[in-house]
């Protein structure tokens, strides 16, 4: 805990720095509006207005605080469609359209990871997918998925496939790499002379596996799979966009059509908040693996 | 397998083995004749390069002749290492540094399929042996090199092999602990008595320690001399003042020159 000042510093430099850019961010509206009632304009009113436009250019932190905490605990605990008075969540709150990335994102990130790990093993194992496997999964990432992303929908879609799990093949195109890449390096973690030992004992090939290349890749697979979960979340708001039926991505699309920028701002942080959640509990879960193994420092 | 009349355990008749390199052949081993006999405590000594390892790891069947024979137990080297017939020691102790001491030493025990309660008995018994009772439930780096050294000792000593190679096993530690570790190897053997093969580029640590003594050098690597030692079995540390270990020191360094002539 002792960096959290340093967080709180940066956080502080950033908020200063965001309040900064939106008086002159915002300020041609409120000129505009000024001149055409015909009437002056102070400073002290310019920056109070910026600060508080409905369709902001730039919102105020202020503004997208109150419409997060708005958008999910107001509109869950009193809406007419939330879930105290329902006891579903209301379509309208970010907790559920949260929900509906998050669950997307889960299911691309296992379906990722498993095919990481697979992938790796197969590399790692085989000296025909040593050989062709990495240039195919190094030439998936160069492709931008925002133009993969309706094609892979599309083409489900035709074979019947649609609602979550289009978006989760989205989330585990990006999320298998970094885990490809990791365990290919983990599994690979062994020196010579520990696979020397494993052979003096006449260790046959599973217990090779099991008890050192598996434990070795440890470190390694946990960083691969907070950068993979991240990227399924990414993956799912892009599968998101052209589908709307719910989810973060829907909420980003939808407030740039309406020009609802504090809606953008707040699914953008919602997005945020919940990625750095994800990637928080990895954390979590390798430091108590890795403590486990008596690898902690 | 037929019982030689003679108490050969490892038996190598002009053993060749070439390595194929970028800068053409290198002959680590050329025409090695030896015979190490049950119960023998042999050191192969000599500057890098003279093909001491190599001897060692084709003994382990961790490297293949390019001819010659060799046979450990009466068996091929991958005969004999498929019957877990030793226990190998490398310079680093390389444990894992996810299995406490005990689970380090039970590795190769689980391996190899013994039973639950014959594991317990088993790593207890070399825990003890190697002196390292009481540290069983700490991990790798909570303990110092010499004792991560003796707990991958006690690791190849775990299971039922009557042969250890050790290859330059105290070469990473610092003169007073490999004093100390020297000693215990000795009683270890005596109450073991087991066959050691072991390498070293020591002479005090090859004089102290063996039965028999292999001088070999480099390019091509070979044996230039094969000393039987004539130093009881009781060894204190002090013996290594005496005349006769000179002595004996003496003509292991006389063998160590020779070999570096044609340089």
């Amino acid at each position: 805990m002792k960096n959290i000042l340093p967080v709180l510093t940066v956080t502080f430099a950033l908020l200063i720095g965001w309040y900064l850019a939106v008086v002159p961010m915002n300020a041609q509206w409120e000129r505009d509006q000024a001149a055409r009632a015909g009437a002056e304009i102070t400073f002290t009113e310019l920056v109070s207005r910026t600060m508080a436009q409905d369709r902001p250019r730039l919102p105020a932190p202020h503004q997208v605080a109150v419409e997060l905490w708005n958008s999910t605990w107001v509109e869950e605990m009193t809406g007419r469609r939330g879930w105290w008075n329902t006891g579903t969540l209301s379509n309208r709150s970010l907790v559920y359209h949260g929900w509906v990335t998050f669950s997307a994102t889960m299911l691309g990130f296992a379906i990722g990871t498993g095919l990481g790990i697979t992938l790796a093993v197969g590399i790692v194992y085989n000296r025909a997918m040593d050989a062709s496997v990495m240039p195919w999964a190094i030439a998936s990432q160069t492709i931008p998925i925002i133009a993969l992303a309706p094609m892979i929908i599309v083409v489900l879609n035709s074979v019947g496939i649609s609602g979550m799990i289009p978006k989760a093949v989205i989330a585990a195109y990006l999320s298998f790499f970094p885990v490809v890449v990791g365990m290919v390096k983990g599994l690979r973690a062994p020196d010579a002379m520990q696979l020397d030992l494993m052979k003096t004992w006449s260790a046959p090939g599973l217990a090779v596996f099991l008890r050192l290349r598996l434990p070795s890749s440890m470190p390694y697979l946990f960083a691969s799979l907070k950068v993979g979960i991240a990227a399924a979340l990414v993956g799912t708001i892009v599968g998101e966009l052209p589908v709307q039926q719910g989810g973060l991505g829907v909420r980003l699309l939808s407030g740039s059509y309406y020009g609802q920028t504090v809606q953008i701002w707040s699914a953008l942080f919602a997005a945020a908040i919940l990625a750095a959640t994800m990637v928080g509990v990895i954390g979590l879960i390798q430091r108590a693996t890795l403590k486990r193994m008596g690898m902690a420092q | 397998m037929q019982v030689s009349a003679s108490n050969a355990v490892i038996e190598a008749k002009t053993l060749n083995l070439t390595f194929q390199t970028n800068d053409g052949p290198v002959h680590a081993l050329k025409d090695v004749n030896l015979t190490i006999n049950k119960g023998e405590f042999v050191s192969f000594i000599g500057p890098s390069g003279c093909g001491k390892t190599t001897l060692l790891r084709v003994i382990a069947d961790l490297e293949q002749p390019t001819s010659g024979k060799i046979t450990v137990n009466g068996l091929s080297p991958e005969a004999a290492r498929r019957a877990r017939a030793y226990g190998y020691v490398f310079q680093a102790a390389g444990l894992y540094p996810w299995r406490t001491i005990e689970g380090n030493v039970r590795l190769p025990l689980e391996i190899m399929g013994y039973a639950r309660a014959d594991q317990r008995e088993r790593v207890a018994r070399v825990l003890e042996l190697v002196e390292l009772k009481g540290f069983e439930k700490k991990f790798p780096w909570q303990l110092s090199g010499g004792m991560q050294q003796r707990a991958s000792i006690a690791r190849a000593l775990a299971f039922d092999a009557d042969i250890l190679l050790m290859d330059e096993p105290f070469g990473a530690l610092d003169e007073i602990v490999r004093d100390r570790l020297n000693e215990e190897l000795l009683k270890l053997w005596a109450r073991t008595e087991k066959t050691i093969a072991f390498v070293t580029h020591s002479i005090p640590e090859a004089v102290y320690l063996s039965t028999k003594i292999v001088v070999m050098s480099p390019r091509p690597g070979r044996i230039t001399d094969i000393i039987e030692s004539t130093l009881p079995s009781e060894r204190p540390l002090d013996i290594r003042d005496s005349a006769e270990f000179i002595a004996i020191a003496h003509r292991v360094r006389e063998g160590l020159r020779a070999g570096h002539v044609d340089d």
